[in-house]
C-alpha cells in the first residue's frame, strides 16, 4: 500500500488520479486543491459567459468521481515539501506523508508591474471560474472593456463577452492576434473574422501604464476603458518545486516518465517543462490534452506501472464567432509551405526534412487529426500520397496496407 | 467486443452508410422527413482511393486520444463504447484536431458527433452495417 498525494486539482490531477487507479485500486490517494471548486474545465469559462455551458456542466467528471475512485480531496493549499522526509505541509500546517507526489500546480496569469493598475477598479485575469465570475458582475451593455493579450486566453475572453457589453477592444504587444499558435497569413484571416463580429485591435501597441479609467498605449494613444482583463500571458507555478529541490526552468522539468530531478516527486500538466516532440526541445506545453496525459502518464508510473509520454506537440483547436481553426506542430521559416483556400478558409502546410512539422486550418477543419497524426508521429511523407495529403486530410493518403491495418483491426 | 470493420473489396461506394447512419440517428421515423432536401451530418463516411472505397467511423480505440484530449469531458468510454455527452460539449472540437482517423466532426448543432454503434437509437445495432448492401461494412469481434 502506498500513499499518493497530488497537489493541484485540475485535469492533469484528474488523469493523475486515473492513471493510478488503472494499476493501483486500493492505495490511499489525497488530492490538495487550492481552489474551491471539484474538478472542473477551466477552458470552457469563455463558454460559461457566452451561455454556451453552465456552472454544473463545467465540471470535468461526474460529481461521484472522488467517491468512485476512492481519493480524499483537502481543499486548501500546500506550503511546503520536505522532499527527504517525503512530507508536505500544507497553509493550515497540516502535514501529510507521501511515498510518491506528484506536482499539478497548473499556472498563474502573469500581470506585469503596470504603473497605475492599482488606480483601476475594475480589472481581473482570466484563468479560473472565479475570475470568470467575477468579470460576468461587472458586465453591462454599455461597458467599455479593454483586453490587454491577443493570445487564446485575451480572445476567448472577447468573445465570451461580446455580446454583453458595449465595446471590446484588444490590445497586443505583438503584430498579429494568436501570436503563439498562428503565423502571419492566418492570423490576418481570423483577425478580420474577429473584427466582423465588432472586436476592435490595437496591434503592435500595449498598454504601458493606467489611470482609473483610461490607459496610456506605448504608442502615445490614449483608450478609455471601464472593465479591464489582462490576459498578457501565464506563468508555470513552479515555486513549489523549486523549494523542494526539483530542476526548474520555465517549468517543472521532466522526464518521459513525467519525474522530476527529484525521486518520488513527479510533475504533470500546465507547470511542466517536457519534451516537444516536434521542435526537440524541452517546452512548456500548456494545453488541456497534453495536461490530461501527462496526469494520466505520471499517475502509471507512480502506480509501478510503466507510460511515456514521447510524442507530445503544441496543437490546438479553437474558434471564434463560428470561425474554427485547428493547428499542430511548428512552423520553421524554412520550410516548404503548402497554402490553399478551402472554402473560403485558408490551410496553411510546414512540410521540411520531408515531415509534415506543422499546419494550420481555419474554416475547414473536418478530418484534421489525420495531419495531426503524421506531425506526431513524424511520418516520412515518402510513405503517404503527397498529392492528396495536400488536397484534404483522409486515411487515403496512406498507402493501402497501412489504411487497411488501420481499419481492419482493434486499435 | 464488437466494432465495425470496412472490408473495401466489397465496398460499391454507394453511400447508403451515410444515409442509414444519418437517418437512425436523426430521431425521426421517416427517412424522407429526415433526410430529404437537407444538409445531412452521418457519422460515417466514404473516402476514396485510387478507385477504390471504403467507409470510415469510429474504430472504439482501446486508447482512445479523444477522450483523453475533450476539454469539456464530454468524451468517456462506456463499456468499451466511446460516447460523447452532447449537453456537455461546446463544440471546440479539440476531438477533430487529434483522432487519427478523421472519424469525428461537427454535428448539425455545432457539438461534435460520432458513431457510437447505434447502440442507443431505434436502430439498436449498427445502421451503415444493417443497410450495406453488399456486406462491405459488417460488425463483429476482431
Amino acid at each position: 500500500m502506498s500513499e499518493y498525494v497530488i497537489v493541484g486539482n485540475g485535469v492533469a490531477a484528474a488523469g493523475c488520479i486515473e492513471g493510478i487507479r488503472s494499476a493501483d485500486t486500493e492505495s490511499s490517494i489525497t488530492v490538495i486543491s487550492g481552489e474551491d471548486h471539484p474538478v472542473y474545465s477551466r477552458p470552457l469559462i469563455s463558454y460559461y459567459l457566452e451561455g454556451r455551458t453552465t456552472i454544473e456542466k463545467m465540471n470535468y467528471r461526474p460529481a461521484d468521481f472522488y467517491e468512485k475512485n476512492k481519493v480524499k480531496v483537502i481543499y486548501s493549499r500546500a506550503e511546503h515539501i520536505d522532499s527527504k522526509k517525503q512530507t508536505i505541509t500544507l497553509t493550515d500546517k497540516q502535514k501529510l506523508k507521501y511515498d510518491k507526489l506528484c506536482l499539478c500546480t497548473g499556472s498563474s496569469p502573469f500581470v506585469p508591474p503596470f504603473e497605475g493598475l492599482d488606480a483601476v477598479e475594475k480589472k481581473f485575469t482570466f484563468m479560473t471560474m472565479d475570475d470568470s465570475l467575477a468579470l460576468e458582475k461587472a458586465l453591462n451593455p454599455e461597458s467599455r472593456v479593454l483586453i490587454v493579450g491577443a493570445g487564446l486566453i485575451g480572445l476567448k475572453c472577447a468573445e465570451g463577452i461580446a455580446e454583453r457589453v458595449g465595446t471590446v477592444t484588444v490590445c497586443d504587444l505583438a503584430d498579429r492576434v494568436l501570436s503563439s499558435i498562428m503565423d502571419n497569413e492566418c492570423a490576418a484571416v481570423m483577425q478580420a473574422h474577429l473584427e466582423k463580429h465588432g472586436i476592435s485591435f490595437m496591434l503592435g501597441d500595449t498598454a504601458v501604464s493606467f489611470d482609473k479609467d483610461k490607459a496610456h498605449m506605448k504608442s502615445g494613444a490614449e483608450v478609455g476603458f471601464d472593465i479591464l482583463v489582462l490576459a498578457v500571458g501565464v506563468r508555470a507555478e513552479i515555486s513549489l518545486a523549486k523549494e523542494a529541490g526539483c530542476d526548474t526552468d520555465r517549468g517543472i522539468i521532466i522526464d518521459e516518465t513525467m519525474l522530476t530531478t527529484v525521486s518520488n516527486i513527479y510533475a504533470a500538466g500546465d507547470c511542466t517543462q517536457g519534451l516537444d516532440s516536434a521542435s526537440g526541445e524541452k517546452r512548456v506545453l500548456a494545453i488541456l490534452p497534453n495536461a490530461y496525459m501527462q496526469g494520466h502518464c505520471a499517475g502509471v508510473n507512480m502506480a509501478g506501472g510503466k507510460e511515456a509520454v514521447t510524442n507530445a506537440v503544441p496543437m490546438n483547436s479553437i474558434g471564434f464567432f463560428g470561425l474554427h481553426s485547428i493547428t499542430a506542430g511548428i512552423y520553421p521559416a524554412d520550410s516548404e509551405i503548402y497554402e490553399d483556400h478551402p472554402a473560403g478558409g485558408i490551410k496553411r502546410l510546414y512540410i521540411k526534412n520531408g515531415r509534415l512539422a506543422g499546419y494550420i486550418l481555419i474554416g475547414e477543419v473536418d478530418r484534421a487529426g489525420i495531419y495531426t497524426a503524421l506531425v506526431r508521429e513524424k511520418t516520412p511523407l515518402e510513405e503517404v500520397d503527397t498529392a492528396r495529403l495536400r488536397l484534404s486530410p483522409s486515411l487515403a493518403v496512406y498507402k493501402a496496407d497501412i489504411r487497411r491495418k488501420k481499419l481492419g483491426g482493434v486499435v | 467486443m464488437k466494432r465495425v470493420y470496412v472490408n473495401e473489396k466489397w465496398c460499391l461506394g454507394c453511400r447508403l452508410c451515410e444515409y442509414n447512419c444519418a437517418f437512425a440517428n436523426s430521431g425521426l421515423d421517416s427517412m424522407v422527413k429526415a433526410l430529404k432536401d437537407k444538409p445531412i451530418f452521418p457519422r460515417v463516411h466514404i473516402e476514396e482511393a485510387e478507385g477504390i472505397t471504403y467507409a470510415v467511423s469510429c474504430r472504439h480505440c482501446k486508447d482512445p486520444l479523444c477522450v483523453k484530449s475533450c476539454i469539456a469531458g464530454a468524451i468517456s468510454i462506456q463499456d468499451g463504447v466511446i460516447k460523447i455527452d452532447k449537453e456537455k460539449c461546446v463544440g471546440c472540437l479539440t476531438c477533430v484536431l487529434v483522432c487519427p482517423y478523421g472519424a469525428v466532426a461537427a454535428g448539425e448543432n455545432g457539438a461534435a458527433q460520432k458513431c457510437e454503434l447505434c447502440l442507443a437509437n431505434s436502430c439498436g445495432e449498427p445502421a451503415c452495417v444493417a443497410g450495406c448492401p453488399n456486406n462491405a461494412i459488417v460488425y463483429e469481434e476482431r
